[in-house]
């Protein structure tokens, strides 16, 4: 056995026992941070798959946004958590439930094991037009250039789904700040840390977001450091979160995907079809798009994290 | 000089791996939270440390190299700061499960 | 070389399976905060011997999201676990 299978399998089991433990954990913190080693470790995997864009999202939302989203939504249900644990399903729906989640497991097991040698892939034709789209990595070329709509359409679904997470804020405090107010010690450890790490993360964010046209990275990771980052700073009490009432929030929410529409619609007129980009301009339009959904999604992926409003709007 | 470099290579990365086992085995086995506590801090400190001054020799360019030692820098920070919040929250007692 | 870092971070990952046995066993929830901080930062050392083994750069830039993002959801679980302080001494209004 190879230095690389040997590896390959320790991650594989180590991925396998957090997930159990993370199903089988009694409490919801306990299961949370089980959740967040996961993502972790799936992550690694993902670098020993050579996925180096799908480890970078990843580590950003899957363990990062996503363990801060779940923590914020149990705190808001630990006052319920004791009626919740007294009226669990009973044994023959976990049963159920385990196995409709084993079959569904093993169904993905059969067909990845039963792809014909070589796989069918696509990948030699995207690698082929690569040149066209003037940028590096194809990753990229396949959300911004041949499959634009599917990211055109996810930055708008993701819009939604923040006006979602707010249509659960009561009347009274519609258009308010979301997320209760943290007070931290402004000379406490806290502090400290969200003075002096935001500035690397951002740095990190604006880094990996410019590098994604040739090396794994691009706008969505970027964007959820800077999201991250920003949570960071609202967290330690250093800064508030603004009111969603504010008239530049809801125009930067939908900037990104409106100049992205409207970009398609031009290529109409410019170079034949929509979303298609005229010869020679593929790579400025590329990079416009991108850096106009920075924002969008930035605030987007902070705002669901922060929640809907709990506190009225400032006069 | 090749040589040399290798076994420089081989010692601190060992040393590094060295450090890491004795953060873990730490964290299993010293009786309260915070002891694991130190135990842990060992690995992010000198582990990491090792390993990336192992490392830096076979970095291609200065740019990465300085990408490995910021990235020490960042787990150093990090570790600390979210160190002593956690040991705030041990000191407390913590939350049985 | 190669082989020996592969091995290195191999090692390393095997203190991460060691370190999960306290997420399960920990009994509070600093114990379990330790465990995942320690995955993040053995995390980032299997990357960065991988990716100096494997070469492929790029293993360093997840190296770099992953150093970032376990200190945010560590700082999340700590402010999570902490009552919040009593703000009486707190200006009323945020400018």
């Amino acid at each position: 056995m190879t230095v690389t299978s040997a590896l390959a399998m320790v991650l594989a089991l180590i991925l396998l026992a957090i997930a159990a433990y993370t199903v089988a954990a009694r409490r919801t913190f306990a299961a949370i941070e089980g959740f967040v080693a996961y993502g972790l470790l799936l992550s690694i995997a993902w670098v020993a798959l050579s996925s180096i864009d799908v480890a970078l999202t990843e580590a950003a939302i899957g363990s990062g946004l996503t363990g801060v989203l779940l923590i914020g939504a149990a705190a808001r249900l630990r006052t319920t958590e004791a009626a919740l644990s007294a009226e669990r399903p009973g044994a023959p729906l976990r049963w159920l439930a385990a196995a409709a989640s084993a079959a569904v497991a093993g169904g993905i097991a059969v067909a990845v094991l039963s792809l014909p040698d070589p796989a069918p892939t696509l990948a030699p034709a995207a690698a082929e037009h690569l040149a066209s789209t003037g940028l590096g990595n194809p990753v990229t070329a396949v959300l911004i250039a041949y499959r634009a709509l599917d990211t055109l359409l996810e930055s708008i679904v993701v819009v939604f789904a923040l006006i979602g997470v707010w249509s659960l804020t009561p009347d009274r405090t519609w258009g308010g700040r979301p997320g209760p107010e943290h007070a931290a010690d402004p000379n406490g450890i806290l502090a400290y840390l969200a003075r002096l790490l935001p500035p690397i993360g951002i740095t990190v964010g604006l880094y990996i977001f410019w590098v994604g046209a040739d090396l794994p990275g691009g706008k969505f990771q970027g964007a959820t450091i800077l999201a991250a980052m920003w949570l960071l700073v609202m967290m330690a009490g250093l800064t508030d979160a603004p009111p969603i009432s504010r008239t530049w929030l809801r125009i930067l929410l939908v900037a990104g995907p409106l100049l992205f529409i409207a970009i398609g619609f031009a290529g109409a007129l410019t170079a034949g079809a929509v979303l298609a980009y005229p010869e020679g301009y593929a790579k400025l339009l590329i990079k416009v798009i991108e850096a106009a959904l920075m924002p969008t999604l930035t605030l987007t992926l902070a705002l669901l994290v922060a929640g809907a409003s709990e506190r009225t709007a400032p006069p | 000089m090749s040589f040399f470099l290798d076994i420089f290579i081989v010692v601190t990365v060992s040393a590094g791996a060295f450090f890491f086992l004795a953060g873990s085995v730490g964290l299993l086995r010293f009786p309260d939270a915070l002891s694991r506590l130190h135990a842990l801090t060992k690995a992010d400190n000198l582990g990491l440390g090792l390993i990336v001054l192992g490392l830096l020799p076979r970095a291609g360019g200065l740019l990465a190299a300085l990408k490995l030692v910021v990235v020490w820098l960042l787990i150093l920070l990090a570790s600390a700061t979210v160190s002593q919040m956690v040991a705030r929250v041990a000191r407390r007692g913590g939350s049985p499960s | 070389m190669n082989d020996f870092l592969l091995a290195a971070a191999g090692f390393v990952l095997a203190t991460i399976a060691l370190g999960l046995a306290r997420i399960v066993r920990g009994p509070t929830d600093a114990d379990r905060m330790m465990s995942v901080q320690l995955i993040g930062s053995n995390g980032v050392a299997v990357l960065l011997l991988a990716g100096a083994a494997e070469g492929t750069p790029a293993a360093g830039d997840v190296a770099l999201a992953l150093a970032l993002l376990a200190a945010f959801a560590s700082v999340a679980f700590v402010k999570s676990a902490t009552p919040p302080i009593p703000d009486s001494d707190k200006e009323p209004e945020r400018a």
